[in-house]
C-alpha cells in the first residue's frame, strides 16, 4: 500500500534545531522525527498505524495457519 | 494491542522489485561478513523486534545509549545495538555509499546504508552496559574482543537465515496477528534459556492468571558453557505445554538472538523486544538476564523505577522455592514456614542430578521434561 504524505509548516528556526539533533540518531531525518513524536502524542487516543499491506497480513495468516499456530 | 516500542513496526525487508534489484546490486558492494549473531541482530532490525531501530547504532545514539540508557531521541534503549569491524574493513567502506552485509555461509543478507563510522572505548563499554571491567563476565569478554570501528547505518534484509527451528521463528507481526486471533488482548512475555522446571510453571500460571494469554519465548542463539542447548530447551517446553497448558492460552515462538547477559539492562531490553511482539506484560524474575554475582538479586526489577514511560508492564516475581509443608510451590511473600520445609530450584543441582542420570524429584521437575533431557545425549553447551 503506497503511503500518502502532506506538508506541515514549522518555523524555520525549529526545523535547523531537530535537523542537528536528528543527526546519527535513529530518526534520521526531520521528518521521521516529526512523524514520531506526533505518533507518540496521539497514540493515546489513535490507531496503531498500518505499516503492511493488506497482502502482507494474507501471507502472515496463511503463515500461521501452515505452523499450525491458528485454524 | 500495546503499540511496538516508539509507535511504529519497523519492516525493513525487501520484497518484490526492490529485492531483485538489491540482490543484484549487492554482489557488486564492497562487503562486510558477519557472524550468527550479527545475522540475527540484522533480521531482528528487518522484521521490527528491535522496533524502533532501523539499523546498526550511530555515535550520537550510541553515546546516549551508554551514558543514558535511551536513544537520543528519549527513548528508552539499553543494550547497544552495533557492527563492529577491524579498520581493514572499515578503510574499504564509504558513509554515504552502500555495503553488503554477509552471512555466515557467504549469501548477501542485506544492504547497510552507512552513514558514519567512529571508534569507541571497551573499556567505557564493558563498564556502563555490564557494570563490571571483569573479563570472567561473558558480556564484558566480547567488548574487549569487539573490532575497533563501529559502523553505523540502516539496513535493508535481503534473505533470513533458516534456522533448524523454523517452525518457532514468529516476527512480531506474525505474533501480533496470532495473539488477535486468539482474542487476546493482554499477553504475558516469559523469556527463558533454561528447560523448564515447576518454578517456573508456577510463575507462568501465577502471571497468566491476571491477562489474556502466555507467550513463552525462548532465547535462541549463542550462550555460555553450561547452558541448555536450544533443541533441549524447546522440546521440553513442547512436553510441558502438550501435558500441563491450556493450549487456547498458550503459545510459544523462538527468538533468534545473543544473550547478552547485562542483568538489569538486558532485562529492559527483553521487555522492549516482548512489547514489540504484541506482550502487554512481561515477567522479571530473580537475577533475570544475569550471570554469576555480577548483579543484585533483584536489580533487574528495580531497574524498571527509572523507565515509567516503557508502557509494557513488568510483573515481578521473587526467589520462589517449593514448601513441604504448604505441598506447593510458593515465596517467602506468601509462605509462613521456615527454611527446614523448603527444597529449592536450584538449576546447578537439577543439573547434577541429571548429568548422574537421577530423576530430579517431582516437586522439582516435571518427569516429562526430565526424560527429553536425560534422553538427550548431551543436553548442555560444551
Amino acid at each position: 500500500m503506497k503511503k500518502e504524505f502532506t506538508a506541515v509548516s514549522i518555523p524555520t528556526s525549529l526545523y535547523k534545531e531537530i535537523e542537528e539533533a536528528v543527526q546519527g540518531t535513529n530518526d534520521g531525518s526531520v521528518a521521521n522525527y516529526v512523524a514520531r513524536v506526533l505518533r507518540e502524542s496521539l497514540k493515546k487516543g489513535g490507531e496503531p498505524e498500518e505499516v503492511f499491506s493488506a497482502e502482507d497480513e494474507e501471507k502472515v495468516k496463511d503463515r500461521l495457519k501452515a505452523l499450525g499456530y491458528i485454524d | 494491542m500495546i503499540q511496538p516500542h516508539g509507535g511504529k513496526l519497523i519492516d525493513r525487508v525487501l520484497k518484490g522489485a526492490a529485492l531483485e534489484e538489491a540482490k543484484k546490486r549487492a554482489g557488486t558492494l564492497p562487503s562486510v561478513r558477519l557472524d550468527a549473531e550479527q545475522t540475527s541482530d540484522v533480521e531482528n532490525i528487518a522484521t521490527g523486534v528491535f522496533s524502533p531501530l532501523e539499523g546498526f547504532l550511530g555515535e550520537k545514539d550510541f553515546r546516549s545509549v551508554l551514558d543514558k540508557m535511551r536513544l537520543a531521541n528519549g527513548l528508552a534503549w539499553t543494550i547497544p545495538v552495533v557492527l563492529a569491524v577491524d579498520k581493514k574493513t572499515a578503510d574499504a567502506l564509504v558513509p554515504g555509499k552502500d555495503a553488503a552485509l554477509l552471512n555466515v555461509a557467504g549469501e548477501p543478507a542485506a544492504i547497510l546504508h552507512l552513514a558514519e563510522k567512529y571508534g569507541f572505548d571497551r573499556k567505557e563499554t564493558a563498564r556502563k552496559v555490564f557494570g563490571t571491567e571483569d573479563a570472567a563476565h561473558p558480556g564484558v569478554a566480547k567488548i574487549m574482543n569487539m573490532p575497533e570501528v563501529l559502523l553505523g547505518g540502516t539496513i535493508d534484509l535481503i534473505r533470513e537465515t533458516p534456522t533448524p527451528y523454523q517452525k518457532y521463528k514468529l516476527s512480531p507481526l506474525e505474533t501480533r496477528k496470532l495473539f488477535q486471533d486468539k482474542g487476546w488482548n493482554t499477553v504475558v512475555g516469559f523469556q527463558t534459556r533454561n528447560t523448564p522446571h515447576i518454578g517456573h510453571e508456577y510463575v507462568q500460571k501465577s502471571a497468566l492468571t491476571l491477562v489474556d494469554g502466555l507467550f513463552i519465548n525462548p532465547v535462541i542463539g549463542k550462550k555460555k558453557k553450561g547452558d541448555y542447548r536450544d533443541e533441549v530447551i524447546l522440546e521440553s517446553y513442547e512436553e510441558l505445554i502438550k501435558n500441563y497448558y491450556v493450549p487456547e492460552r498458550t503459545t510459544m515462538a523462538i527468538l533468534m538472538m545473543e544473550m547478552r547477559y547485562a542483568g538489569p539492562r538486558e532485562a529492559i531490553f527483553h521487555a522492549i523486544i516482548r512489547k514489540n511482539f504484541g506482550c502487554s506484560h512481561i515477567i522479571i524474575g530473580r537475577d533475570h538476564a544475569g550471570v554469576g554475582s555480577y548483579y543484585a538479586p533483584f536489580a533487574a526489577q528495580e531497574i524498571f523505577a527509572d523507565f515509567p514511560d516503557l508502557e509494557i508492564t513488568p510483573l515481578f516475581f521473587r526467589s520462589f522455592f517449593y514448601c513441604k509443608k504448604c505441598g506447593s510451590v510458593v515465596s517467602d511473600k506468601i509462605c509462613p514456614h521456615g527454611k527446614e520445609h523448603q527444597i529449592q530450584f536450584r538449576g546447578t543441582e537439577i543439573r547434577d542430578l541429571l548429568l548422574r542420570g537421577e530423576y530430579p524429584p517431582a516437586e522439582l521437575v516435571r518427569p516429562e521434561v526430565a526424560k527429553i533431557i536425560m534422553d538427550e545425549k548431551n543436553p548442555f553447551n560444551d
